[in-house]
């Protein structure tokens, strides 16, 4: 294995593993803070057993995702230390602006979870919404820096250098919004479902349990929300790499050639030989009327593009693709649950509709892990798009192959633990039938 | 003087101090675990993960907050240093990771507050490994010898850091990380027998920072001759040395004398002196020979804007941790004897 290859394995397999964490640090103090609010409002107890039962899970991931996020930092510099010579200058300032959102975020996850006998109600309350807020931070501040590599400004490159440098437009760039706007809300998705179908597992067995209804309605509410804006930020995000990386939309959507009226694409391989998709289920005109409205508008391909600039189109294609059909399945669990809730009053008396939730709790994980694959890969070969390519900035130190198994195996081994500890704790969730026996 | 350059270099060195402080006793709290013995060694865990558990994931994040403005604001430092040093800096994000992690799942596995689990012993371990390759960092860019011209694989990424003096500046971190802990955690205690247990260990941990510091400052003769060259050639090298020891021996006094609040204060002054007597010998390098805090910095626009980030961010910063101190710490830290009211169970 070269060791660009392995400086590239080792910071996709960080970031697959630390997207996860950081997912559901972003979105689980929503859901509790949710569950708290409800428990001060309503005065029933089996709010207030839920968010502490769901806040003893988010310490385990948050603490996980901090440290893996920790090692990123200095992933930045042990395997792109020229990327970061280069970049820091421009967006040095959003990671430090992430740096105080997880300051935070620390202090007051600490409050909440060791503060529930030392302040006040409200304050506890307040606390976890400011865990929610700074999550949410530096969320959109580490994707803005995300985006800038896809598409960077505030600068003008003179013989390879970066000159006349501006942090903030470079804050503005192009993919900053929609790429925010898609990431925030795929959290809560991701989140949402999956916490939705641990308790509906638990409600299939044990269908009276108030402390796993009450449980499933937030998590559905948030995760089935996200879910059903998710295609809305994915069809801002698809019209702005078309406007901003047409090569990279191309390989979205297996557009080989340049083309009029362009269809959609369902499947199908991309075929680089002879520049086609084969066995595509394609929807006549669709792609145009997606991405411009009409149908007659031109899409460019991938032929526009020196060969050489072309991302893995097999790899970005099928991500992409999981992605959207995880996307859609999602929504169709959630408007049924909508459904339910609207026709009948409740979800819970409904076994296939837990059972779906059930089956579709990993697609949002799933759809997170292929939309960084599609925004990742699909940015190959380049670093900084168009500046700079990732060969250029891999770190000259040899035998990179060495910490790419050592933090393989540390990873695979937390996550091994962490799936353990938490099956512990689902193993030992409480039963609740009425709201004046609450135990746990 | 205080140009733009000057100013974020100090924030880098204010927030490694930070680190330090608190969250290498955060680190020097697990060696106390690993080395917990006796009638009360149970009970010692115990106030060892009370004492960090609401306050270490905060106290962690200096050390990002460092990473942040050095490669915001000198970023070819960055660059080198990542590149020279990546080996002891993967050995120390292992020990970050295991940490971090274990002490986790410790707290919040399910029954944990009945059972000791066998995560604190992961805990306890691996708090040696990074405070120890700290430490071999900041020797090893102390020392000079980080040199990207060098042709061979030994010369480049090995030599710079496996040599004497990092290898006990690496030591030195541990004892003193071990020393603020075990200092801290007398007063986190009210029971006699905890107090004794840790004023014990923090006195025998202050013999041993003191034989390491002196240790260090022989071998950087050799290891480190420009630090060396600093604090020996120049009055204020001096002052810093004298006020070093001056703190040593007065921690190590008062501890005797069982004036626990003083001790703190000397303990944590010992600390930050060493930090700032290696800083400013170091000065205006940031990774001698070549790179310093004016060819390695960043365009003015950047510095500008960074430290309007810090500003902003200290006025975000610093309420939010007086606040969780206040919650968590208001006997040990601020000496407030009666604790908030407990609230009422669920």
């Amino acid at each position: 294995m070269s060791d660009l290859l392995a400086a590239r394995s080792q910071m996709a397999m960080s970031l697959a593993f630390h997207i996860i964490f950081a997912s559901i640090g972003i979105a689980m103090p929503l859901m509790m803070a949710i569950a708290e609010w409800r428990w001060l409002r309503t005065g029933q107890d089996v709010y207030l057993l839920l968010a502490k039962r769901w806040a003893k899970g988010t310490a385990i991931l948050f603490a996980v995702g901090a440290v893996s996020g920790t090692v990123l930092s200095f992933e930045l510099g042990l395997l792109w230390p020229s990327f970061m010579a280069k970049a820091g200058p421009v967006i040095g300032p959003l990671f430090s602006l992430e740096g105080f959102a997880f300051f935070t975020e620390a202090i007051f996850l600490g409050i909440y979870l060791y503060g529930w006998h030392r302040v006040s109600p409200l304050a506890h309350l307040v606390s976890g919404i400011i865990v929610a807020l700074s999550g949410l931070a530096s969320g959109i501040f580490v994707v803005i820096a995300n985006a800038w590599m896809n598409t960077p400004t505030g600068f003008r490159l003179v013989e390879g250098q970066l000159v006349d440098i501006d942090p903030v437009a470079a804050m503005g760039n192009p993919m900053a919004l929609t790429q925010t706007l898609h990431m925030i809300l795929a959290t809560y998705a991701a989140t949402g479902f999956a916490v939705a179908g641990i308790h509906a597992f638990l409600l299939l067995r044990d269908r009276r349990n108030l402390f796993h209804q009450r449980a499933l309605s937030i998590a559905l509410t948030v995760g089935g929300l996200a879910a059903l804006l998710q295609p809305v930020s994915g069809d801002l995000l698809a019209r702005a790499v078309s406007d901003h990386q047409p090569l990279k939309l191309a390989a979205f959507e297996g557009q080989f050639r340049t083309e009029q009226g362009a269809p959609f694409r369902i499947g199908g391989i991309p075929d680089l030989e002879t520049g086609t998709m084969r066995y595509a289920i394609e929807i006549p005109y669709g792609l145009s009327v997606l991405l411009y409205l009409d149908p007659h508008a031109t899409v460019k391909g991938l032929e526009e593009f020196p060969r050489d600039e072309w991302p893995p189109v097999a790899i970005v294609r099928t991500a992409f693709q999981i992605m959207i059909a995880c996307g859609f399945i999602m929504v169709a669990v959630a408007l049924w649950g909508g459904w339910l809730a609207w026709r009948r009053g409740t979800v819970f008396d409904s076994r296939p509709f837990l059972r779906a939730v059930i089956g579709a709790s990993p697609l949002g994980f799933l759809a997170t892990e292929s939309g960084w694959v599609v925004t990742e890969v699909g940015r190959q070969p380049w670093i900084i798009s168009g500046v700079m390519r990732t060969a250029e900035a891999v770190t000259p130190m040899p035998g990179l192959v060495i910490p790419l198994i050592m933090f393989t195996m540390l990873f695979l081994f937390l996550a091994v633990v962490v799936v353990w500890l938490l099956l512990r704790q689902v193993a030992a969730s409480p039963r609740i039938t009425s709201e004046e026996h609450v135990v746990s | 003087m205080l140009s733009l350059e000057v100013i974020l270099a100090g924030t880098i060195l204010m927030s490694l101090t930070f680190y330090a402080l608190m969250g290498g006793a955060d680190y020097g709290a697990g060696v106390w675990a690993l080395l917990a013995r006796g009638p009360r060694a149970k009970a010692q865990r115990k106030l060892i993960a009370q004492a960090i558990g609401p306050i270490w994931e905060a106290n962690h994040v200096w050390l990002i907050l460092v990473i942040t403005i050095l490669f915001t604001a000198f970023p070819p430092a960055f660059a080198t240093m990542t590149t020279a040093l990546h080996i002891p800096l993967t050995l120390m994000l292992i020990g970050v990771v295991l940490r971090g992690s274990a002490f986790a799942f410790a707290s919040h596995d399910i029954g944990a507050e009945r059972r000791e689990s066998p995560w604190g012993q992961v805990f306890a371990a691996s708090s040696l490994l990074t405070p120890v390759l700290l430490g071999v960092t900041i020797g090893a860019i102390a020392s000079g010898n980080i040199q990207m011209t060098a042709h061979s694989f030994l010369a480049t990424f090995v030599h710079p850091w496996a040599a004497p003096f990092p290898l006990v500046v690496g030591l030195l971190a541990l004892a003193l990380f071990a020393f603020l802990a075990a200092v801290y955690l007398i007063l986190e205690t009210t029971e006699p027998a905890l107090r004794e247990d840790f004023r014990r260990r923090a006195l025998a941990a202050a013999i041993v920072v003191g034989v390491l510091a002196v240790l260090a400052f022989w071998l950087a003769g050799t290891g480190a001759p420009r630090i060396r060259r600093g604090l020996n050639d120049s009055l204020w090298g001096w002052l810093v040395l004298s006020s070093t020891a001056v703190l040593g021996v007065g921690a190590i006094v008062t501890l005797w004398l069982r004036r626990y609040r003083r001790a703190r204060i000397c303990a944590a002054g010992q600390a930050t002196l060493i930090l700032w007597g290696w800083a400013f010998a170091q000065y205006p390098y940031l990774v001698p020979p070549h790179l310093t805090i004016f060819n390695a910095a960043a365009p003015p626009i950047t510095l500008r804007l960074l430290l309007l980030v810090l500003l902003l961010g200290a006025v975000l910063l610093f309420p939010s941790l007086y606040y969780l101190f206040r919650v968590f710490k208001s006997r040990a830290v601020f000496g407030i004897t009666t604790p908030p009211p407990k609230r009422e169970a669920e």
